[in-house]
């Protein structure tokens, strides 16, 4: 569960990028987070995964109060939280299959662990052919997949993407929101940040809608707004 | 850690060595310089250190008492002697001794022939603590009343307690400075290797793997880079000592410097040479990890 209470981020130069933001994300939900570019949707991410501090009010995820977190318990809050990003981050000296190994390995999972679970992790995401590639060998959507597989491998209750199709094409794009519809049908919570207003129209998730560092509107249905306001 | 994971991070560290090859071989070279110096001053400051010591067990200070006091009254004196403050030990001679010393020194010697122990002075032999200090402490011995005469060898005595004063200070700010050297060559090496591999440490923070997972194969690295140079700057050592301690000892000119053999060096020079390879190798590359743990 993803639970934000009156929180607030001010950035050291003096942006205030959160002015007071409630929330609270169910475990199990697909949710969307829309919003101009500078609303402070990459913010709220880097809160839930401990990469900033709020400046007031209380962040918890998946049980871990992340306002009082200390710093050597945020690997273990980023275990149960699996992030992929618009320029999906991958390590092109390594195959597809070491790629996701190599989120399993580095937070010490067994080798027949890490045998067992990576092919199938692959087979999710549609990768099951091309484990020997490269990343660079891959088409974008491809790549985003990998990314996905990635996120995914070491079971997180929650995955949170930020912005996962801004690289890609709508057909890839809707394949990519289509393979996270799938994941959270498995039980993943699911947050999305994106841009693209067909797509969230599509699917009809709940809608947070923040603007300027405050939440405009939360909606159930679907409806993407801050373009009509 | 469990087993599957050292050996990876095993890897992961060599890794580093091989892929920065020729930094790797600049700081080893590096390391096996800096420790080669350091060591070199070690053995001569133990060197020195024993010739001194040994110096100071024969370089005795004599002091002659007033012939007209009684041996009683001249034995009274060692009280006031020991009372002074660089004063390691008095041992009183009386002229009968003394007779017996000067025969044996000067058997044959026509010329000694007639010399009887009236013609003697009672004395104290008389080391000090520290023979740098030798002129003024003598002069304090010499205001002793009943003191007579005291005969001393300062210069031998002072140049060789200076010479193993500034070595030792000389000593210190060497391997002080080469040991910084080793340091920051090594770290900078591991921050290569790190700075290399930024993307996947970014992914390692954000898949959750903890701080010391993702230094090890770092401290790997800069242990192995700190080791290897030990081990080539201990073995070079050894052989450079053998070879010029026999040259030193088949020199006339030298043949007052005893030295060691190295074997007797051998285990302090191992914990030496071992544990700076660990400390600048560990410690450098921990250094060099530190800010980009920070994501
Ligand atoms: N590291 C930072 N230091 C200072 N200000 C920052 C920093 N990161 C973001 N900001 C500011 O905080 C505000 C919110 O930024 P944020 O990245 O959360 O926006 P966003 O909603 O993700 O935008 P976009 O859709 O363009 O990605 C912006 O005004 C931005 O300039
Ligand atoms: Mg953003």
């Amino acid at each position: 569960m993803i639970e934000f209470n009156n929180v607030t981020k001010k950035y050291s130069v003096g942006t205030q990028a959160l002015k007071g933001v409630s929330m609270q994300i169910e475990d199990g939900e697909f949710c969307f987070l829309v919003g101009p570019s500078g609303s402070g949707k990459s913010t709220i991410i880097k809160l839930i995964t401990g990469e900033l501090k709020p400046t007031s009010g209380s962040v918890h995820v998946n049980g871990y109060s992340l306002e009082r977190i200390r710093k050597r318990e945020i690997p273990y809050l980023r275990r149960t939280v699996g992030v992929v990003f618009q320029d999906f981050r991958l390590i092109d000296n390594m195959t597809v299959y070491d790629n996701v190994a190599f989120a399993m390995r580095v937070v010490g999972a067994k080798n027949q662990e890490i045998k067992d679970r990576v092919p199938y992790v692959l087979d999710l995401v549609g990768l099951e052919t091309k484990s020997r590639r490269h990343p660079s060998e891959l088409s974008g959507g491809e790549q985003q997949r990998l990314a996905i597989a990635r996120a995914l491998v070491n079971n997180p209750s929650t995955i949170i993407a930020d912005e996962p199709t801004g690289n890609l094409d709508p057909a890839r794009s809707f394949e990519i929101m289509t393979l996270l519809q799938e994941i959270n049908n498995l039980g993943t919570t699911m947050l999305v940040v994106t841009h693209e207003k067909d797509l969230v129209e599509q699917f009809t998730n709940r809608v947070i809608t923040i603007n300027d560092g405050l939440i405009s509107s939360d909606r159930m249905d679907g409806h993407y707004e801050y373009e009509n306001q | 850690m469990k087993i599957n994971n050292l050996g990876y991070l095993l890897k992961e560290g060599f890794r580093g060595i091989f892929l920065h090859g020729f930094m790797s071989f600049a700081a080893i070279f590096v390391t096996v310089a800096c420790l080669l110096i350091v060591g070199s001053f070690s053995v001569l400051m133990y060197n020195v250190n024993i010739m001194v010591e040994e110096l100071n067990q024969t370089n005795e200070v004599m002091v002659y008492i007033d012939e007209t006091l009684s041996e009683s009254d001249a034995r009274s004196i060692g009280t006031k002697i020991n009372l002074i403050e660089n004063v390691q030990m008095s041992t009183f001679k009386n002229r009968e001794q003394a007779l017996e010393e000067f025969i044996a020194d000067h058997q044959g010697d026509e010329a000694f022939n007639g010399v009887e122990a009236e013609d003697l002075r009672h004395r104290f032999v008389v080391t000090l603590m520290d023979n740098s200090q030798m002129e003024k402490t003598v002069a304090e011995i010499n205001q002793i009343e009943g003191v007579a005469k005291i005969t001393a060898a300062y210069e031998l005595a002072e140049g060789f307690s200076t010479l193993q004063k500034i070595l030792q200070i000389v000593s210190i700010i060497v391997i002080a400075g080469l040991l910084v050297v080793s340091l920051v060559i090594i770290s900078n090496t591991v921050k290569i290797s790190v700075y290399d591999r930024r993307d996947e440490i970014a992914i390692m923070k954000m898949v959750g793997a903890t701080n010391g997972f993702i230094r090890l194969p770092f401290v790997v690295e800069g242990f192995s880079l700190g080791m290897l140079g030990a081990s080539i700057a201990f073995g070079l050592e050894w052989l450079l000592y053998d070879v010029l301690v026999k040259q030193i000892e088949t020199m006339d000119s030298l043949q007052m410097f005893q030295f060691v053999p190295f074997q007797q060096l051998l285990i302090p020079m191992i914990a030496t040479f071992a544990a700076t390879g660990f400390f600048v190798g560990v410690l450098g590359s921990w250094s060099s990890i530190r800010k980009f743990m920070n994501v």
